[in-house]
C-alpha cells in the first residue's frame, strides 16, 4: 500500500493527534510522525473518518505543532520483524534494540495484535512446570500454557520472585525455557536488577527483553506486552520452543490505557479505567497456551501491583477473571521476614489438577496439597481466636494446629532466593510438617500414602 | 451498497445505507467482514462488526444482505463447537490454522454430509408449523425434522432417504422443506403457552438439588467473584443436569476452559443414559479475546438453538458463562455509539435485555398439532466487579431469575467447594417443587431440608459467640449443633467435582446422606439428655463413616447408611 504524507495536524490533545484531510486512514494503521526538529515518532490510528484521523502517539508529544509536523501513513498495521536472533537481545518498549546490537532484519513480520487462538485448536495444558518454589509447585502448580499472575503490592519482592522463577523453571526431563521479558514502566533500578541477574546466571542468552522504563513514554507501554507476546508466539509456534513470558508491571500498562481513554474523553468505567479494559487485557493474557500439532508452548506470568493491597481494584479484579489463578503476595509475611511471601490461602492455580499426580509429579501430591491447605487454614483461624481469648484457653489439639501454621510459614513457605527445591523435596517437607499434627487429623491424605511417605517422620 | 464513513474499534458508520433495516447483516470491505446494523439515521447506519476491524478504512464498500443475523437449525448441531455467530470452529481450523483469521466464511452446518431421514408423516397429511415430518438419528439423540414456521397445509410429497441439509425432503402446499431451517437469533421462537413448573432440573450436586433446586424450565443466576468456582459449577451442571440437550455458551471467558470441555466431554458419560456427554451437547465458544460484537451475539445464538431442540419436545438446559461479559460487550458498543450511559456506564436498556434473554426460558406447550410439553432452563453465571453484587448486571439478573446460588470467596479460600453460601442463596421454586420431591424422593424430604437449614442458621448465630469466648464455653447441646453442622458442611454440602464417585450424587443418595446425618443429631441429642458423655458422641466412629459416605458408590449407600444408623442407635443410649 502506498505511503501517504500529510502536514495537516489540526489538534494535539494529550497523546492524541488529530490529522485533517485524510481520506482513508485504516483502523490500527501505523504512522510516522516527523516533528519540526526532524525527530521521528511512531503512532497508530485510533479512529478514522473521511477527512479526519485520530492518531495516538507512542512517545512524548512535546514539540509537536500544527504547522510543520508531518504525518506519514504507512498503509499497514504494526508489524514486528521476528527471528531466532532475538534471543539474548534487549529492546526498548517499542521494539528498537538498545543493547548496541544490530537491528533485527527478517522477512517474517508479524502483526503485533495477533489473532485469537481458535479454542478448537487448543490443547489442555497438562505438563508440570517445576519452579523450585514449594508454595507454587506443591500448592499452586504451574503448568505449561497457563497464565498465572502474581498479585503484589508496592514494596514487596515480586521482582526477586519473578527472577527466581525465570531462572529455575524447568519441565521435568525436558528442554529449558526461553524467557521473554517485558517491562512496562519499571524503574531503572529494577531494570538493572533484572539485567544483572539475567547476565549473571547466563539466562540472558536464552531471553528476549523488552524494556519500557518509568521515564519512557507511557503510551509506548500499550505496545510492549504485544511485542513480547508476538515474539513469544513466534518462538513457540514456529520454532518449537518452550517460552515463559514475564510481564511486569501490568498496573502501569492499565494506567496507560486509562490515559488514552481519558484523552479521548470516553465515558470512564470503574476508577476511571475504560469499560473495554477486560477485553483489552484478554487480548494479552489469552495469548498463552498449548496448541495441537505444535511442540512449543507459551506460559505467562504477569505481575501487577495492587493499589493499596485491594484485590477488588479493577486491575487485579479483571486480571483474575481472565487468568487461570493467581499468586498473592502478602505484606504480613514479608514483615515476618518470610521469602517468598506468598499467601497460599487466596492464591490458586486453576489448572493444577491437570498437571499433578502419579505420572506427572507424585501420587500423593493432591492429598498433601489439600492437607497443607486445610491445616494452615485452621491454624490461621485459630490465630484470630487466640488474639481474643489467649493461647492458654486453647485445647491440646488446637495448639498443635497453631504450631503447625507457624512451622508451615517458617519452613515450607520460607526458602532461599537461590534455593531450588524439587517437587519431591517440597512434598516430603509437607509430610515432615504433618508429623506435628495428630494422625487422626490427616483426613485429606490417603492412608496408603501416609504409610509410604509420612510415617517415617513420626517419632 | 453503502460506504464506510467512520471507524472506531468494533463499530463503524456507513453512509448511503438507505433501505437497510435494523439488525440486518452486512459485509464490509474486501475481506467481507460480517457486521450487523444496530442504529439507523437517514442514510447513515451504525454497524457492529463481528470480526477484528484492523485495516478497515473510510471508503470501503458495505454490502447489504437483506437478512438479519440468523442461525442454521438442523442435523449437525450436536457435538459441534461454534463461535458467537455460529461458525464451526473445527472447520475454521482446517481453513486458517491455529489462529482464527479474519473474513473466514463457512456455513454453520455441513453442506456435504448426508443424513438418513426417516419420514414419519405421509403424503396427504395435513400439517402445521411445529409438526414432526420425520426423524434423523443424529447422535444417540433423535433429531426431529419439524414443519418450519410460516408453512402449513397438505403434504404434497415426502420421502425417506439420504439427504444433505439443503436437499428437499418434502413439499407442503407448494413450499419446499429441507432438513435445515433458519431463524433470526434475536427473536424468540414461538410456542403455544407457558406452563407452571412441576419438576426439578437435577444436577447431582447436593447443595443445588437438596437445598436450592431449580425447576425444569426455570432460570438461575450464579454470581461470584473470580476463583469462587462459577465455571466448575457450570461445567458440573453441563455434565450432569437431567436434561436431554445441553447448550453451553462460553461467552467472553477463557480459551483453556473451552478446551477442557472439548477434551473431557467426549470421554465422560451421562450418568443416566450411559452415553457420551458430548452427544447431547452443543458448544458456543466466543472467548474473551475473540471479537466483542460476536460475544454479544453468542448468547442469542445459544438460546435460539436451545429453543429449536425444545420445539422437538426435548428438555434443554442452557448454561451461559458469563453473562457479565455479554453485558460488557453491550456496554462497549453502547459507549462507542455515544449513547447516554446508565448505571456504571451500562446502557439504560441493560435490564430489558437481560429480562428478554431470561424470559426465553420456560416450560411450554410447543407448537404443532399435539400439545407436547418441553422446556428450556437457563443458568447464567455473573461475574460482578470485585465480587460486589450490588452492580447492575447482578441486580438486573436477580430481578428475573428465581434461583440465586451465591458463590462466596471466603468459602473458596477455605477450599469449601462448591463455594455456594447456604445462608445467602435461595430458590423460589421450592413451593412448586415440594409435591414432586415428596412423591419422588420421600415424604419427609422437605422437612429434613428445612431442619438442616435451621441447624445451619443456628450455627451462624453460635459462631458469633464462639468468636468471643471459644467453643468450649458453650453448653453441650449447642456444641452438638456445631458438631453436626460441621458434618453437614463438610460431609454433605462439600462435594468434589473431580472425584469419580462424588462428582455426581443421585437424589436417592442425597436423601440417605442427609437423613443419616440428621439421625445422628437426633440420637446424639436424646443421648445427651440421657447423660451420655459428650466425648463419646464426638469421638464416635460413625462420624468417620458418615464422612466417607460421599465416596460410597450408589448401590452400596443404602446398606452402609442402615448400618451407621443401627450403630448410632446402639451406641448413643444408655
Amino acid at each position: 500500500m502506498a505511503i501517504k504524507e500529510y502536514q495537516t495536524v489540526r489538534e494535539v490533545f494529550g497523546p492524541i493527534v488529530y490529522v485533517e484531510g485524510v481520506d482513508d486512514a485504516a483502523y490500527n494503521e501505523t504512522v510516522e510522525i516527523i516533528m519540526p526538529n526532524g525527530e521521528k515518532k511512531r503512532g497508530q490510528v485510533l479512529e478514522s473518518s473521511k477527512g479526519l484521523a485520530a492518531v495516538q502517539v507512542f512517545g512524548s508529544t512535546t514539540g509537536l505543532d500544527t504547522k510543520e509536523t508531518r504525518i506519514r501513513f504507512s498503509g499497514e498495521t504494526f508489524r514486528l520483524p521476528v527471528s531466532e536472533e532475538m534471543l539474548g537481545r534487549v529492546f526498548n518498549g517499542a521494539g528498537v534494540p538498545i543493547d548496541k546490537g544490530a537491528p533485527i532484519i527478517s522477512k517474517e513480520k508479524i502483526d503485533i495484535n495477533g489473532a485469537a487462538i481458535n479454542p478448537y485448536s487448543r490443547q489442555e495444558p497438562r505438563d508440570f512446570i517445576q519452579t523450585g518454589i514449594s508454595t507454587i509447585d506443591a500448592l499452586n502448580t504451574l503448568v505449561r500454557g497457563q497464565k498465572l499472575p502474581i498479585f503484589s503490592t508496592a514494596g514487596l519482592p515480586h521482582n526477586e520472585l519473578a527472577v527466581q522463577i525465570a531462572r529455575q523453571a524447568t519441565v521435568k526431563g525436558k528442554e529449558d525455557f526461553v524467557v521473554v521479558f517485558a517491562a512496562m514502566g519499571i524503574t531503572h533500578a529494577d531494570a538493572n536488577f533484572f539485567m544483572r541477574d539475567f547476565e549473571k546466571t547466563g539466562a540472558l542468552e536464552r531471553s528476549v527483553l523488552f524494556l519500557n522504563l518509568s521515564s519512557d513514554p507511557s503510551i509506548e507501554r500499550l505496545l510492549t506486552p504485544r511485542l513480547a507476546l508476538t515474539t513469544a508466539e513466534y518462538l513457540a509456534f514456529e520454532k518449537d520452543m518452550q517460552v515463559l513470558v514475564i510481564l511486569t508491571d501490568m498496573t502501569n500498562y492499565c494506567d496507560a490505557l486509562r490515559e488514552i481513554a481519558a484523552a479521548r474523553q470516553e465515558v470512564p468505567g470503574r476508577r476511571g479505567y475504560p469499560g473495554y479494559m477486560y477485553t483489552d487485557l484478554s487480548t494479552i493474557y489469552e495469548r498463552a497456551g498449548t496448541v495441537a500439532g505444535k511442540k512449543g508452548t507459551v506460559t505467562q506470568i504477569p505481575i501487577l501491583t495492587m493499589p493499596e493491597e485491594d484485590i477488588t481494584h479493577p486491575i487485579p479484579d479483571l486480571t483474575g477473571y481472565i487468568t487461570e489463578g493467581q499468586i498473592v503476595l502478602s505484606r504480613d509475611l514479608h514483615r515476618k521476614g518470610i521469602y517468598p511471601n506468598i499467601d497460599v490461602l487466596p492464591s490458586l492455580s486453576r489448572l493444577m489438577s491437570l498437571g499433578i499426580g502419579d505420572a506427572k509429579t507424585r501420587e500423593d501430591h493432591s492429598g498433601v496439597s489439600n492437607q497443607l491447605y486445610a491445616g494452615y487454614a485452621e491454624g490461621r483461624d485459630l490465630r484470630n481466636l487466640v488474639a481474643v481469648v489467649g493461647e492458654e484457653a486453647l485445647g491440646e489439639r488446637d495448639k498443635k494446629f497453631l504450631a503447625f501454621a507457624d512451622a508451615f510459614e517458617k519452613r515450607f513457605v520460607n526458602q532461599g532466593k537461590n534455593e531450588n527445591r524439587t517437587i519431591e523435596d517440597s512434598l516430603d517437607l509437607g509430610w515432615e510438617l504433618f508429623s506435628m499434627l495428630p494422625e487422626s487429623e490427616l483426613k485429606r491424605v490417603k492412608p496408603e500414602h501416609y504409610e509410604k511417605y509420612g510415617k517415617k517422620y513420626r517419632k | 451498497m453503502g460506504m464506510l464513513a467512520k471507524i472506531s474499534g468494533p463499530l463503524i458508520v456507513g453512509k448511503g445505507m438507505k433501505g437497510s433495516q435494523i439488525n440486518e447483516i452486512v459485509r464490509i470491505g474486501k475481506d467481507r467482514l460480517m457486521g450487523e446494523i444496530i442504529a439507523l439515521k437517514e442514510d447513515t447506519a451504525s454497524i457492529q462488526v463481528y470480526e477484528d476491524t484492523s485495516g478497515l478504512k473510510p471508503g470501503d464498500a458495505i454490502e447489504s444482505t437483506g437478512s438479519p443475523l440468523e442461525v442454521e437449525l438442523g442435523p449437525g448441531l450436536l457435538k459441534s463447537v461454534f463461535d458467537g455467530i455460529q461458525r464451526p470452529l473445527d472447520v475454521i481450523r482446517e481453513k486458517s490454522g491455529i489462529f482464527i483469521e479474519r473474513g473466514v466464511d463457512v456455513p454453520s452446518l455441513d453442506r456435504k454430509k448426508k443424513w438418513e431421514f426417516v419420514a414419519t408423516a405421509k403424503k396427504g397429511d395435513s400439517v402445521k408449523a411445529g409438526d414432526v415430518l420425520g426423524t434423523v438419528q443424529e447422535t444417540n439423540i433423535v433429531h426431529k425434522i419439524l414443519v418450519p414456521n410460516g408453512v402449513s397445509g397438505k403434504i404434497e410429497s415426502i420421502s425417506s432417504g439420504k439427504y444433505t441439509v439443503i436437499d428437499e425432503v418434502a413439499v407442503i402446499s407448494g413450499k419446499k422443506v429441507t432438513l435445515m431451517q433458519k431463524w433470526p437469533v434475536r427473536k424468540a421462537r414461538p410456542f403455544k403457552e407457558k406452563k407452571p413448573f412441576e419438576k426439578p432440573l437435577l444436577s447431582g450436586m447436593r447443595i443445588l438439588d437438596t437445598m436450592f433446586p431449580i425447576a425444569e424450565g426455570g432460570a438461575a443466576a450464579i454470581p461470584g467473584p473470580f476463583g469462587s468456582g462459577k465455571t466448575v459449577t457450570q461445567q458440573s451442571l453441563a455434565k450432569y443436569a437431567s436434561a436431554d440437550i445441553i447448550v453451553y455458551i462460553g461467552c467472553g471467558e477463557r480459551g483453556n476452559e473451552m478446551t477442557e470441555v472439548l477434551t473431557q466431554f467426549p470421554e465422560l458419560e451421562d450418568p443416566r443414559t450411559k452415553k457420551p456427554l458430548m452427544e447431547r451437547t452443543v458448544l458456543i465458544a466466543n472467548t474473551s479475546n475473540m471479537p466483542v460484537a460476536a460475544r454479544e451475539a453468542s448468547v442469542y445464538t445459544g438460546i435460539t438453538i436451545a429453543e429449536y431442540f425444545r420445539d422437538m419436545g426435548y428438555n434443554v438446559a442452557l448454561m451461559a458463562d458469563s453473562t457479565s461479559r455479554w453485558a460488557e460487550a453491550m456496554r462497549e458498543i453502547s459507549g462507542r455509539l455515544e449513547e447516554m450511559p446508565g448505571e456504571e456506564g451500562y446502557p439504560a436498556y441493560l435490564g430489558r435485555k437481560l429480562a428478554e434473554f431470561y424470559e426465553r426460558a420456560g416450560r411450554v406447550v410447543v407448537q404443532g398439532t399435539k400439545d407436547n410439553i418441553a422446556s428450556v432452563s437457563v443458568i447464567g453465571a455473573v461475574s460482578p466487579a470485585g465480587g460486589d453484587i450490588s452492580e447492575p448486571v447482578s441486580q438486573g439478573t436477580l430481578r428475573i431469575t428465581k434461583v440465586f446460588w451465591a458463590l462466596d470467596a471466603a468459602l473458596a479460600r477455605r477450599r469449601h467447594y462448591p463455594a455456594i453460601n447456604w445462608l445467602r442463596s435461595y430458590s423460589l421454586y421450592q413451593d412448586e417443587l415440594n409435591a414432586w420431591f415428596d412423591a419422588n424422593v420421600s415424604p419427609d424430604f422437605m422437612q429434613m431440608r428445612s431442619k438442616a437449614m435451621n441447624l445451619l442458621q443456628k450455627e451462624a448465630e453460635l459462631q458469633n459467640i464462639v468468636q468471643l469466648i471459644g467453643p468450649d464455653a458453650l453448653p453441650e447441646k449447642e456444641r452438638l449443633v456445631l458438631e453436626v453442622t460441621k458434618m453437614l458442611r463438610e460431609d454433605f454440602l462439600q462435594q468434589n467435582a473431580y472425584d469419580e464417585v462424588d462428582a455426581y450424587c443421585s437424589l436417592k443418595k442425597q436423601q440417605l446422606m442427609l437423613s443419616t446425618i440428621l439421625h445422628f443429631y437426633d440420637k446424639a441429642l436424646s443421648g445427651l439428655e440421657q447423660e451420655v458423655a459428650f466425648e463419646k458422641i464426638t469421638s464416635s466412629k460413625e462420624k468417620d463413616r458418615i464422612a466417607r459416605l460421599k465416596r460410597v458408590p450408589d448401590k452400596d449407600v443404602e446398606k452402609e447408611c442402615k448400618e451407621i444408623v443401627k450403630n448410632i442407635d446402639s451406641s448413643f443410649s444408655r
